[in-house]
């Protein structure tokens, strides 16, 4: 059963784009810098107009409003911000629940109480990712989400993100450019590019 | 008491100390003499003119006259706040936003005091009405313009952050909160400022023209604690006005954030 549906998207000047998710599903996207990839996952989160159309579960992106998609069809972009002067800041809600899922990323609970710009990338990069996992979105958008990770980082952000997919059944889009973790974690593949095309393939 | 009365050649005399000023600034390099020349004479032209235009409308007192006076001083206000802009909005959007403002500010408090504060009939006199509605457009003016560039210019900058919050479902006005509250700060600043200050530091210029002109220390200081007040007000809402405009017209109706509505704002 398809999740999440898009139709006719356009990206740059490629051919239009039509793709069919289903839940649980993981699409891997490569492509050379430039070629749009960062730019597919925006207008999927509808944070660019685009003339296509997205479905989630049958119903238009139109239909729902805009911050309610977005919280449903969450992007994580590559560089994560952060606008408050302390990391607990930008988790609004009850804090017993979040130390627990802190432990899961494998962050101490203190953590909250320090200014973002004084953490490592891999610790920023767990948090945001925490940060947009609690939204509990059904498609999530991953803009290289390892990138500028060691390799103990690397598998910590698979698993977690492994983890969630299989829990909630929502379906990944995973940009990367890395052809090994694309095998890894993906079951279809989709190459953008190089001049007008873009070809899908099951990995 | 009656005023003394300037001569043009006592006005000669103090352009003598503006060439003074202009000589030394050349022999120091600062390159401003020229600024300052022409911004001496355009100071001379522009007053000449306006003490023409007000010895007219003295003499007509009509209020049609009146409002298109005050229509012209709101026009050219509206385009210096664009001009003092780093990044205003494409398609004169900039200029109706702050023409607004400003004339929903300033032309309600000014009217709010002709009728019923300084309760003068009729309401258009003009002594009262053009220096008060002036007053407070210079004032609104300054703080729209000032208010209106920083939050362009801050949301050009926290583009990233902006973005980030509203992928994490933030509506548009929680994702650009911060870059609000700044803005309006910034354009309240210098009138909150000015009203600490005011007796202390300095003496406003137009309780020093109306001692000047003859009248009791006590009346020229009730003028201007109205004077401030009324601008204090007229900027307020102008400042919040004009920034909420602005913040709206940067997102559309799916809450995107729309940069390509700033004049170079494409990167």
């Amino acid at each position: 059963m398809t999740l999440f549906a898009i139709r006719n998207l356009h990206i740059l000047t490629m051919a239009p784009l039509d793709l069919d998710l289903a839940a649980g599903e993981c699409l891997a996207v490569t492509g050379d810098s430039g070629s749009g990839k960062s730019l597919f996952l925006r207008a999927l989160a509808d944070l660019d107009a685009n003339p296509g159309e997205l479905f989630l579960r049958g119903q238009p992106s139109t239909s729902y409003p805009p911050w309610e998609w977005r919280r449903q069809v969450s992007l994580l972009p590559a560089e994560s911000s952060w606008w408050l002067a302390r990391v607990g800041d930008h988790f609004p809600g009850p804090k017993s629940d979040l130390h627990q899922r802190l432990a899961e990323v494998g962050l101490p609970a203190d953590i909250l109480k320090t200014p973002p710009h004084g953490l490592s990338s891999g610790e920023r990069q767990r948090l945001s990712l925490l940060r947009v996992l609690l939204n509990t979105p059904t498609v999530l958008l991953l803009d290289e989400p390892t990138a500028n990770l060691d390799e103990k980082n690397i598998v910590l952000v698979e698993r977690i993100l492994k983890r969630y997919q299989q829990l909630h059944e929502s379906a990944l889009i995973w940009v990367t450019h890395d052809l090994a973790q694309a095998r890894r974690v993906a079951t279809r593949h989709l190459r953008l590019g190089p001049d007008a095309g873009h070809e899908l393939k099951d990995v | 008491m009656d005023m003394v009365t300037l001569s043009p050649v006592d006005l000669g005399l103090a352009a003598t100390l503006i060439l003074l000023l202009g000589v030394v600034s050349l022999k120091l390099r600062l390159h401003q003499t020229r600024q300052l020349y022409i911004a001496a004479l355009r100071c001379t032209l522009q007053l000449l003119l306006m003490g023409y235009i007000l010895k007219l409308l003295f003499a007509a007192s009509s209020p049609g006259a009146i409002l298109i006076m005050a229509l012209v001083m709101l026009l050219s206000a509206g385009q210096a706040v664009t001009s003092r802009m780093h990044r205003p909005l494409s398609g004169r959007w900039s200029y109706f936003l702050g023409v607004a403002a400003m004339f929903l500010s300033s032309f309600t408090v000014t009217l709010f005091a002709l009728f019923m504060i300084i309760d003068i009939t009729p309401w258009y006199t003009p002594q009262y009405a053009i220096p008060l509605f002036g007053m407070m457009l210079g004032n609104t003016m300054t703080g729209v313009a000032l208010s209106m560039d920083t939050l362009t210019t801050t949301v050009f900058q926290n583009k990233q952050s902006i973005e980030g919050r509203l992928m994490l479902g933030e509506k548009w006005r929680q994702a650009i909160q911060e870059q609000i509250t700044t803005a309006i700060r910034t354009g309240l600043t210098p009138i909150i400022n000015s009203m600490a200050t005011t007796g202390l530091v300095s003496l406003p210029g137009m309780m020093t023209g109306q001692i000047l002109a003859g009248s009791p220390p006590m009346t020229a200081v009730s003028y201007q604690i109205l004077i401030m007040f009324l601008i204090a007000t007229g900027t307020g809402f102008g400042v919040i006005l004009a920034v909420h405009g602005t913040a709206r017209h940067l997102f559309d109706h799916r809450h995107r954030l729309r940069l390509d509505r700033l004049t170079g704002g494409n990167g």
